[in-house]
């Protein structure tokens, strides 16, 4: 079954409906349960719960300890090329955008791992633009084998690919997937994927279901903040991360909140999210699904992403850049979007030592 | 007063106690009957100062974390090296990958013992009995000393024993969970009817709750969230460690038995006094 078809079951659903009938008492009685229901996770996304974030960070933080203990695992992404066929309004790396693209040589891949490996890092996220004639499965597999020198784990955050494809990379060492729906409206997704391969909502939204089935360790899932109303578009995501987490129970769900970036290109946030809001999203995440993985990128300031620790954050990029050979190239003028936490890695494990967390740099390996 | 004729009162209950009280596992002798784990700590230093703390000779290790690569991360370099390593198998979804998990931990130097964990359900983290039995059987084969983790089942334990497992540690609730010995009956017999050691592995929140485990005849216990999730996880660990002690000490002691009810003041055969 595909997760479309969860999806559909809401297709005259009205939210607003919804939203207008919660009140304190709802949110309160839910703050008393053990497991909490959809419905429960859509009281606690409701702008009537924002009253309540508090008790609701209260509760999470405990949760998270006792699920995760003090532990907070860090990775980084490494872009291997820019080049991309898709029309995405939103990202910076749209064909239409002129920008230099790029595309690393496997001696430059080796050099940028070498390079990033020495801060000690473990963990690595690897992406691509959108050209299967530029970044084809082959040429990602050759960078995976030299990247498996230095790294325990690897994941790839690159263009959905069929099940058959997905057995290769899993076969060639590639335990995590990170694939953001970017928004769950189907409307609007068609709308701000203007033109490319990524049109297609339905194969995307199963890309974690094709990985997983071919024994994919880690899906990754999230929503683009920004692109529309973000409380249903949470309630989907979160419905997505517990649909694999039951239909695929040995492999591990995590979500990201990535909120919209200023970026190339002309069309800017349809909706501000706001801290609040963000804040309001991990504390409902956390508390709908207690065992997720959720991850919080140096698209947030250091300030925000220190704050937001304690909420149930159990990942975090560190010594980030987005740009191809971001690391080792000199022209760096390939950004997807413009990062906020510019700390290097020795500096957040600094940070997360002084507040108490235990930065994890392996926690993983191929056996 | 009675003459002790030159004997203290400790050394009467010193001799009492070791002369029952020395685990045996895998042939090393253990002193403390207090397993930790190492997860979720806020850094190595911390966790070191709690092993330390507990008195643990048992010292679990996921083989995931462990980075040989790194000078300063590398969780083995602050495990004291007078304890045994029991490197887990954390992440092994079935039988095979617990045993190329048991292999890695191996040639990296954990020495021979194993804790089998077997765990294809990442949401509550159960684990999976059969393949577990499988991986018992190869590693044994392989002179591994094997600790299976396990869904508390005696005859599934007994089936664990005959493939060679050293002891036997089933669940006390869902790992992390804290919520106690909520699998108490069924361990109870396990204790009762197996010939190795039941170490209760998993859902221990308190020390009271390890103290019951030991008072029920347990080999002995493990506790990692409990202790490193604590906001002085030093002193937890101590006070793991000591509650331990006085639950087997209990255990040895033989505690009296405890009445469902009061004694009825009407007792239905008060007639046989009459005959």
């Amino acid at each position: 079954m595909s997760f479309y078809q969860e999806i559909e079951k809401y297709r005259d659903f009205d939210f607003e409906k919804f939203f207008a009938s919660v009140n304190a008492e709802k949110v309160q009685k839910i703050m008393q349960k053990d497991f909490l229901n959809r419905e429960d996770f859509l009281v606690l996304l409701s702008s009537q719960a924002e009253d309540f974030l508090e008790p609701m960070a209260q509760k999470a933080h405990q949760i998270t300890k006792q699920y995760f203990g003090k532990e907070i695992g860090l990775y980084t992404p490494m872009y291997l090329a820019n080049h991309c066929v898709n029309q995405c309004r939103y990202c910076g790396f749209n064909a239409k955008n002129k920008i230099p693209r790029q595309k690393m040589t496997l001696e430059e891949v080796e050099k940028e791992a070498k390079f990033i490996s020495e801060a000690g890092l473990k963990h690595i996220l690897i992406l691509t633009g959108d050209s299967r004639l530029e970044s084809p499965v082959p040429y990602i597999i050759d960078c995976v084998r030299i990247l498996k020198k230095y790294f325990s784990s690897i994941a790839i955050e690159i263009y959905a690919l069929e099940q058959a494809e997905y057995r290769q990379m899993v076969e060639a060492g590639v335990d995590g997937l990170t694939i953001y729906q970017e928004v769950y409206d189907e409307k609007v997704y068609d709308y701000v994927h203007k033109a490319g391969p990524k049109k297609d909502y339905k194969f995307r939204l199963d890309a974690p279901k094709r990985a997983a089935s071919v024994g994919m360790r880690f899906l990754n899932v999230g929503a683009l903040l920004g692109l529309s109303d973000f409380r249903s578009e949470v309630f989907f995501c979160g419905l997505h991360a517990k649909y694999l987490q039951d239909q695929f129970p040995e492999s591990e769900v995590g979500f990201s909140v990535p909120r919209m970036r200023p970026h190339e290109g002309e069309f800017q946030p349809k909706v501000i999210v706001k801290d609040k809001n963000v804040v309001q999203i991990l504390l409902a995440m956390r508390l709908f699904l207690p065992k997720l993985g959720i991850n919080v990128s140096t698209r947030e300031s250091a300030e925000f992403r220190e704050n937001i620790l304690p909420l149930g954050i159990t990942k975090m990029s560190a010594g980030s850049t987005t740009a191809v050979g971001g690391h080792t190239f000199e022209n760096k003028e390939t950004e997807q979007f413009e990062i906020s936490d510019e700390r290097s890695v020795a500096e957040i494990k600094q940070m997360l030592l002084e507040k108490g967390y235990q930065p994890v740099m392996k926690n993983w390996m191929r056996f | 007063m009675l003459p002790l004729r030159g004997i203290s009162r400790d050394d009467i209950i010193i001799k009492n106690i070791n002369m029952k009280n020395t685990l045996k596992i895998g042939g090393k002798e253990l002193k403390s009957r207090f397993f930790m784990g190492t997860g979720k700590f806020a850094n190595f230093e911390e966790m070191q100062k709690a092993i330390i703390a507990s008195k643990a000779d048992v010292v679990t290790v996921a083989v995931r974390r462990v980075d040989l690569d790194s000078k300063t991360d590398n969780i083995l370099d602050f495990i004291p090296k007078d304890v045994v390593l029991m490197p887990n198998t954390s992440g092994a979804r079935n039988a095979d990958e617990a045993v190329r998990i048991a292999h890695l931990a191996k040639a990296a130097g954990c020495g021979n013992w194993i804790k089998i964990e077997v765990i294809p359900d990442n949401q509550y983290l159960l684990p999976d009995n059969l393949e577990t039995l499988k991986a018992i059987e190869a590693l044994v084969k392989e002179d591994f000393v094997v600790l299976p983790y396990m869904n508390p089942d005696l005859v599934m334990a007994r089936r664990m024993v005959e493939a060679g497992a050293v002891a036997i540690m089933p669940l006390g609730a869902p790992i992390g969970s804290n919520r106690g010995i909520k699998t108490k009956e069924i361990v109870k017999i396990m204790v009762k009817e197996l010939s190795v050691p039941v170490i209760v592995d998993a859902g221990i929140g308190k020390p009271s709750e390890a103290a019951e485990c030991m008072e029920m005849g347990c080999g002995a216990v493990l506790a990692d969230t409990a202790v490193a999730t604590a906001d002085d996880s030093v002193l937890m660990a101590e006070a793991f460690a000591e509650a331990i002690e006085a639950g087997r000490k209990a255990y040895l002691a033989g505690t009296g038995g405890v009445q469902e009810s009061a004694s009825a003041s009407s007792p239905l055969t008060g007639f046989l006094r009459d005959s």
